[in-house]
């Protein structure tokens, strides 16, 4: 049964990042602070205010208890305070369980900050952790798989079952440069074209460089709150209408199908919570870990069949100006990526496209967004469904 | 720098000697007669604790490879091949597809087991492309 409880029940009222990139000299939690006080100040609200935080953890900066931390560091105090940790699907799931505590009373306003330096704050020692301790520690680690190297695994089959190009995964990385090249806050902007990403060097075949997401820093908060109190806010609430997960393996290896994943339920959930489907949605901002992670969630979420991903998105759908306007921020690819934070980013992307405040970007009349976050290797998968109206 | 040892359990204990003493061990539920890779307490597939450890075949197939171009550390010198293979048996494992050219390896390609020394201690099972991969 699709749990329709939360629909329409809370919204997004504050939302923020700090600048991306490189930030040398600046801590993650320095960062996580910096984007929860811009989340605030654009909420119009006094910290006071805010009686439930969530962080998650910083590999460049681990903490025993983060969200404890960060509002021991602002001097909140909060009666819900959680820090998690579920990989790129982090920032997706808490809001589904903020959600939830909202509409059970547990906290009226949620303040969600993320924040890592994973550019400029680990070791070479750390980095080559943060790699080699992803996978299973006895039957995948000791192979040494790479990050991108699972990824590939994905892609490779995915070409083997429907003839999918490397080209067609290029695409995915092309469309969101040319988004990022609208977007004065992305790291990278300049435009590249199917051509440059092929002949960017291999990282772990089918994966060449450019279809690899960047490294970052960086921040990013939003605010939440009941729809009743939304109101109150300065600008328009943006609702959450639709949630829904789906969590298939954590290793590789263990996938029982490696070229279909659980967005599939989490996005059917999701879709059944919302009463919509994928061909109501204005734009939809995919997790782009790798390219091939968007063709993926592409099929699996209904917006071509399954097989066709590569088609559609070598049809420029994606682009600005396509069917399907996809991570119009620039994503992971080519706006930022400083780990588990990195889908912070498309959700504030995705609250200033449905306030219509997206700048040269802005997908014109954007009622509906879908949002999509995976962790793990396609293990861990939350769908959201945001709108103008309840 | 070395290779990355896996840390083993006393659940594991008897695939580590298997791989030393050159068999693939699995384990095999005798109330479903399924069987299952990782090990594990109790069967995935029906969960009774019943499992006995056989010697599997060493035959499989390439579900999926990459060809690591970077590698993770120094240890592992690049190109080498990542693969998943499907175990005559059933299940599915991650290996090295080795002494092969990348483009000799596809989906669907047959292997067969070999044991690789990780360390004194420690050998783990490769896979090496059997007739060029093709069944004949």
């Amino acid at each position: 049964m699709a749990n329709q409880g939360l629909r329409g029940e809370v919204a997004i009222v504050g939302a923020a990042d700090t600048a991306v990139g490189k930030l040398p000299g600046r801590t993650p939690a320095e960062l996580c602070v910096e984007a929860a006080v811009a989340a605030m100040a654009d909420a119009g609200i006094d910290k006071s205010q805010v009686d439930g935080l969530v962080t998650c953890n910083a590999m460049a900066q681990p903490m025993l208890y983060h969200a404890e931390a960060i509002a021991e560091y602002l001097q909140i105090f909060p009666r819900y305070c959680i820090s998690v940790g579920a990989g790129g699907g982090t920032t997706f799931s808490i809001l589904h369980h903020a959600a939830s505590a909202i509409v059970t009373g547990m906290a009226d306003v949620i303040l969600i900050s993320m924040a890592d330096s994973m550019r400029s704050g680990l070791t070479r020692e750390q980095a080559m952790l943060v790699q080699s301790s992803t996978g299973h520690p006895q039957f995948e680690q000791p192979y040494g798989p790479t990050v991108p190297a699972y990824y590939a695994l994905i892609a490779q089959a995915h070409m083997a079952q429907y003839g999918t190009t490397e080209s067609q995964f290029a695409e995915i990385a092309v469309a969101a440069r040319a988004w990022a090249a609208r977007n004065p806050a992305a790291q990278m902007r300049e435009l590249i074209t199917v051509e440059d990403v092929l002949a960017s060097r291999m990282i772990a075949d089918p994966l060449h460089l450019l279809d690899c997401s960047l490294v970052s820093d960086g921040g990013s908060a939003i605010i939440m709150t009941s729809a009743e109190r939304a109101r109150d806010f300065p600008h328009d609430p943006v609702y959450l209408l639709g949630a829904g997960e789906g969590h298939s393996h954590e290793h590789i290896s263990q996938a029982h199908d490696l070229t279909t994943s659980a967005a599939r339920e989490s996005g059917a959930r999701a879709y059944a919570m919302a009463g919509v489907g994928p061909g109501d949605m204005d734009l939809a901002q995919l997790y782009d870990c790798f390219t091939p992670t968007v063709l993926v969630e592409l099929e699996d979420l209904g917006f071509c069949d399954k097989g066709e991903g590569g088609a559609f998105a070598e049809s420029g759908a994606l682009r600005p100006g396509g069917s399907l306007p996809v991570n119009t921020h620039g994503g992971l690819l080519s706006h930022c990526h400083p780990g588990n934070p990195g889908s912070m980013f498309a959700l504030t992307e995705s609250v200033w496209q449905l306030r219509h405040s997206a700048g040269e970007r802005q997908v014109a009349d954007a009622e509906l967004a879908l949002v999509h976050a995976q962790g793990g290797i396609m293990s861990s998968h939350t769908t959201l469904i945001l709108g103008r109206d309840r | 720098m070395s290779r990355i040892l896996p840390p083993t359990t006393a659940l594991t204990e008897p695939y580590w000697e298997g791989c030393k003493a050159g068999e693939l061990k699995l384990q095999r539920c005798t109330a479903c007669g399924k069987h299952q890779f990782y090990p594990r307490t109790l069967c995935s597939h029906c969960s009774a604790a019943t499992l006995e450890w056989i010697s599997a075949c060493g035959a499989g197939t390439v579900a999926s490879f990459t060809v690591v171009r970077r590698g993770i550390s120094d240890a592992y010198p690049a190109p080498y091949i990542v693969a998943l293979v499907d175990l005559a048996e059933g299940p599915r494992m991650m290996s090295n597809i080795v002494d092969a050219e990348p483009e000799q390896v596809f989906v669907g390609a047959t292997v067969a087991v070999d044991f690789s020394a990780w360390s004194e201690d420690i050998s783990l099972p490769v896979f090496r492309l059997t007739d060029n991969g093709v069944i004949s």
